[in-house]
């Protein structure tokens, strides 16, 4: 946009940084591989090692996509969160989008052994916990855009967004309360989140759909800028506020949901993601914003998840433990260096 | 453009919020190169009427034209490109720099993603040129003095290269000499580059002083002329209260009654 600017050396140093963490992404872990013997395996030649083969192709690897996904998908539905509603506080989860799925997957884990007895609980696989999740999300969406539909002001649709949270929230608790404790367990279990149970076809759907919300943002992105303004000067410059409106809330769900189902409710990276990238980028311009939000977002993930996984050890901690303490300090110490966050 | 003719006109407007109008049957017509002030007591409507000429807000009868066009006739992207606008609500964005803000004012002309082209920055860089804005290109929004930032945003509406700008209280919150200096500035765009200017102020001394017309919301008759027309027919000594302030004819300013 400027006319001397441009953000080759960033985008440079970001895009470094993410193949740097996808390698320790991939050769750290409960078993550690050489990066000679990586990078063999990686572009398809025969590695002497039959079970780091195995390990990198049928594991880490479909886990380090994931991380990407997950990543980039939150952090960019952040970004579009923030810029909507005009809020730097804003997370991909304002609409109530991971209430929504959290009920959804509480319905089925939970919700569903209460009213049928047990019979129910082995349908619960990955596969129909993810499916669930999704319908949660999507549900809540499909109420947000018909209320967006009555309200104009984007500000009390981000409050009726956390009232919707906090219905779902209430709604999980009481069937947290009168489930068993097996069931609970899973259910805890998946809110803790995960990158690393995601099979191939899995992660194919995922990216698939982190897809097409990528591709929806990038067709907001004119009106991402003009909302920059304000909602008034965004019209004003001939920008159609209800489709706008509605083209963003569906990416943010695409992106948010798809996440949310498949790896649970991850914390943090779609707030502190959009604010760490405007440290570097000076700029609100979401043209150079869009992808270095998605980069930073999916280095970030991939670095949590390989902390996550304890190198060198057999435990794994909860990817949303470590998003959060990696997350949290990031919002304090903007707040306390910039002393407000200047959006 | 269109020389000497019609570019905004208003023919029995009313405006206002659902069924209760603020102003009623409204009218006026301005020319290219003409500046307008709106003036009227707090709460008479002139920013509800300013944000209906912008269709920022439905009108509730009666009918607006731009360059002999019904308003509502025009595209969303056309009506982009005749008419510009400076509000008085903040800019969502403090963090945008001058330069970034001002570009935003080439949307109506660029392409789905938003490039700016080889004219647009010819655009830019003239309206930073303008505006003396050149130095502080790079500053972000929230680094800028008042007095600034109202010059970055009428910048950005100069930059959107519309005919018509409306401009709601460009001169709150500035000190006397940025007040005139706006208003003159604003004088200069509707003379030498034939723009149509209509604003809101409360300086109504200054208004008389350098607008071609005016608009005096009164809430009855709504009357709309040349300054010292307006003088002569003694409109503003009806507008406020007479026990506080009176209207001095001569000086075509406001005395306070002791």
């Amino acid at each position: 946009m400027s006319d001397q600017k441009t953000y080759k050396a960033p985008f440079l140093f970001l895009f470094l940084a993410f193949l740097v963490a996808g390698l320790l992404n991939i050769g750290l872990g409960s078993v550690s591989i050489p990066l000679g013997a990586m990078l063999k395996s990686l572009v398809g030649l025969h590695i002497e090692n039959e079970s780091w083969h195995y390990i990198i192709h049928s594991y880490r690897l479909p886990k380090a996509v994931t991380a990407i996904m997950v990543g980039g998908g939150l952090a960019v539905s952040g970004l579009l969160m923030q810029t909507l509603f005009r809020n730097p506080l804003a997370g991909p989860f304002v609409l109530g989008i991971s209430s929504g799925a959290s009920l959804g997957a509480a319905l089925l884990l939970m919700g569903a052994s209460l009213l049928s007895g047990y019979v129910s609980f082995s349908m619960a696989n990955d596969v129909s916990l993810a499916v669930a999740a999704s319908v949660g999300s999507f549900l809540v969406l499909l109420v947000i855009m018909l209320v967006a539909n009555r309200v104009r002001d984007t500000m009390a649709l981000l409050i009726i967004g956390l009232m919707f949270g906090s219905i779902s929230a209430a709604i999980v608790s009481v069937l947290a309360y009168f489930s068993p404790a097996e069931n609970l367990q899973r259910f805890i279990f998946w809110s803790y989140g995960s990158v690393g149970n995601l099979s191939w076809p899995q992660v194919g759907i995922l990216s698939l759909v982190v897809f097409f919300g990528l591709v929806l943002s990038i067709f907001s992105i004119k009106g991402l800028n003009a909302f920059l303004l304000g909602e008034n000067y965004a019209k004003s410059l001939g920008i159609s506020l209800k489709k706008a409106r509605y083209v963003i809330i569906i990416a943010t769900g695409l992106l948010a949901g798809s996440v949310t189902a498949f790896a649970g409710p991850i914390a943090f990276v779609g707030l502190a993601v959009p604010h760490l990238t405007r440290q570097i980028f000076s700029t609100m311009e979401h043209r150079i914003l869009l992808p270095a939000v998605f980069l930073y977002g999916a280095i970030l993930m991939l670095l949590c998840d390989t902390l996550a996984q304890l190198p060198s050890s057999a435990n794994v901690l909860p990817i949303n433990a470590i998003t959060s303490i990696v997350g949290a300090p990031v919002v304090i110490w903007l707040l306390t260096k910039k002393r407000k966050i200047i959006f | 453009m269109a020389e000497n003719k019609n570019s905004i006109s208003a023919e029995g407007l009313s405006i206002g919020f659902g069924s209760q109008p603020l102003v009623n049957r409204l009218s006026f017509q301005l020319n290219a190169g003409e500046l307008c002030a709106i003036v009227g007591a707090n709460g008479i409507g002139k920013s509800t009427l300013l944000r209906t000429l912008a269709k920022l807000q439905p009108k509730l009868a009666g009918e607006i034209y731009l360059h002999e066009k019904k308003m509502h006739s025009l595209t969303p992207n056309d009506l982009a490109k005749t008419l510009s606008v400076v509000l008085t609500e903040p800019i969502a964005s403090k963090n945008l720099t001058v330069q970034e803000l001002i570009a935003l004012g080439r949307q109506p002309y660029t392409n789905w993603l938003g490039n700016i082209s080889r004219n647009d920055k010819d655009v830019i860089l003239q309206s930073l040129h303008t505006f003396e804005l050149h130095d502080i290109r790079h500053k972000k929004c929230h680094e800028l003095s008042d007095g600034q930032l109202q010059r970055v945003l009428i910048a950005r509406a100069m930059a959107q290269d519309t005919s018509i700008i409306l401009l709601d209280e460009p001169t709150t919150h500035l000190d006397l000499h940025h007040k005139v200096y706006i208003l003159k500035l604003l004088q200069q765009l509707a003379h030498e580059y034939q723009k149509t200017i209509l604003f809101t102020t409360h300086e109504i001394g200054l208004a008389i002083q350098l607008c071609d017309k005016m608009l005096v919301l009164d809430g009855k008759e709504n009357p709309f002329n040349d300054p010292c027309q307006l003088i002569e027919e003694g409109h503003f000594e009806r507008l406020f209260p007479k026990e506080m302030v009176q209207f001095d004819p001569k000086t075509g300013g406001f005395k306070i009654n002791k």
